[in-house]
């Protein structure tokens, strides 16, 4: 019994669409989870109703409006209800695509971290266009916090510039990273129980029970970091969303 | 590389590239570059069509339910109020109107009351005044009475004396005499 924890993160094209240049454009494993998810996530918002007093469904839906609304307002003000559709967006599609991931068999969409950059570069570039079609000039003084020394100023500066910068990069690793080792970590002591019982006969299955027991613990662990993860790089989104709303602070 | 594997092959021919446990090209799938472009531009598609969903359809109406929750609530709350401003108004008027009740029992027994003491008064003066009459005129009945009978003991008085004089001295005394004798001791 060989241990693949890898296996689980290949893309398997199923169809082609077509060809920009020399690229094939196919619809993958990884297409299909996203039109998984975005279903999911229509079903839970469409069809869930609109009672006085909500049924379950309805109960997740305005759950999730208030949540994400809430996290909004916290962070970015009332002037940042603006981006609720984006943000929103983000966040279920993470949420939705996560959770999805975490049932065996499946894939996880943002175990990859080309579609993590994707979501980032959305973000960094809806900061840096919106920030500067509404503040122009001035929002650049994000790169200038108040009260510095002007002798540590330039310094300040260039880790403020820097920063800024590496947001895209940070936003999507942080996500992506998180999702690969907690799956290559769930297969990794699943694997161990099989491993030990087919090669040790009785006594690898009883001695699996251990590894079983971890496998168990990372599970739950997994669920809460696939919605924490989701939950940070929205408040993330905010925050930098927020730099855009009010350069000043 | 971006040729030699990915999209262009069917999905049978990457069936056999997984069977024997490795990958396409021994790379690790989540920096295979040749699959960039397909998941891109699925990540566009899917998120675009999402974005849309939720911004056009599903925000509107989770918040929109929300809201009308809310504003229902509110409203309920407002009438509640309402309702119970009414009610204590009620109240107020009630009490208002026992307590004015009250006073007008009050006033109307105390007005009866001093009416029949009034009466009650009128009529005991008449009575003492009918009394008082009739005492003053048995009074005076009772003086002539006695004037009279104060009279006739003079005239008693002065015959008995003139008889006992007559007959202790023999002599029969003036009238006048006598008359003066029982007038000075009758005053006496």
């Amino acid at each position: 019994m060989k241990i693949d924890p890898i296996h689980q993160f290949n893309i398997e094209p199923l169809f082609t669409i077509g060809h920009i240049g020399h690229q094939t454009i196919a619809f993958t494993n990884s297409s299909l989870y996203m039109l998984v998810a975005v279903a999911i996530i229509s079903i839970l918002m469409l069809a869930s109703g609109t009672q006085l007093v909500p049924g379950r469904l309805q109960s997740v839906a305005e759950i999730s409006y208030e949540f994400v609304a809430s996290t909004i307002r916290s962070t970015a003000g009332a002037e940042g209800m603006k981006f609720f559709p984006l943000i929103f967006s983000l966040f279920m599609f993470i949420c939705v695509s996560n959770l999805v991931g975490i049932i065996p068999y499946t894939f996880t969409i943002s175990s990859h971290l080309i579609v993590t950059a994707g979501l980032a570069l959305l973000v960094f570039f809806t900061v840096l266009i919106y920030g500067v079609a509404k503040n122009g000039v001035k929002f650049f003084k994000i790169f200038v916090p108040h009260g510095v020394p002007g002798y540590v100023l330039p310094l300040v500066m260039f880790i403020e510039v820097l920063s800024f910068f590496l947001r895209p990069v940070s936003h999507s690793i942080r996500l992506f990273a998180n999702m690969l080792a907690g799956h290559i970590a769930l297969k990794v002591f699943a694997g161990f129980v099989a491993m030990l019982g087919f090669s040790l006969g009785a006594i690898g299955w009883v001695g699996g029970v251990l590894p079983l027991a971890l496998t168990i613990a990372l599970y739950a662990l997994e669920i809460l970091v696939a919605f924490l993860q989701a939950y940070v790089f929205a408040i993330l989104t905010c925050i930098y969303l927020n730099d855009a709303i009010h350069p000043g602070h | 590389m971006a040729e030699s594997h990915g999209g262009a092959k069917g999905p049978a021919t990457d069936a056999h590239t997984e069977a024997d446990g490795g990958h396409h090209s021994g790379g690790f799938p989540p920096f295979e570059s040749s699959t960039f472009a397909s998941q891109l531009v699925s990540l566009a598609i899917f998120f675009v069509l999402l974005y849309v969903i939720v911004s056009k359809l599903a925000l509107p109406k989770v918040g929109g339910a929300i809201e009308a929750r809310q504003s229902k609530i509110e409203g309920d709350l407002a009438e509640a109020q309402k309702l119970k401003d009414q009610s204590e108004a009620a109240l107020k008027a009630y009490e208002g109107e026992l307590a004015s009740a009250r006073s007008r029992a009050q006033a109307i027994g105390n007005e009866s009351r001093d009416k029949a003491n009034a009466q009650a008064e009128a009529e005991r003066k008449a009575l003492e005044e009918q009394l008082s009459a009739k005492l003053a005129e048995a009074e005076k009945t009772i003086a002539s009475t006695r004037a009279t009978a104060m009279s006739n003991v003079r005239g008693i008085a002065s015959d008995a004396a003139g008889t006992i004089v007559q007959q202790l001295t023999g002599v029969v005394p003036d009238a006048a005499s006598v008359n003066a004798a029982v007038d000075a001791s009758l005053k006496g």
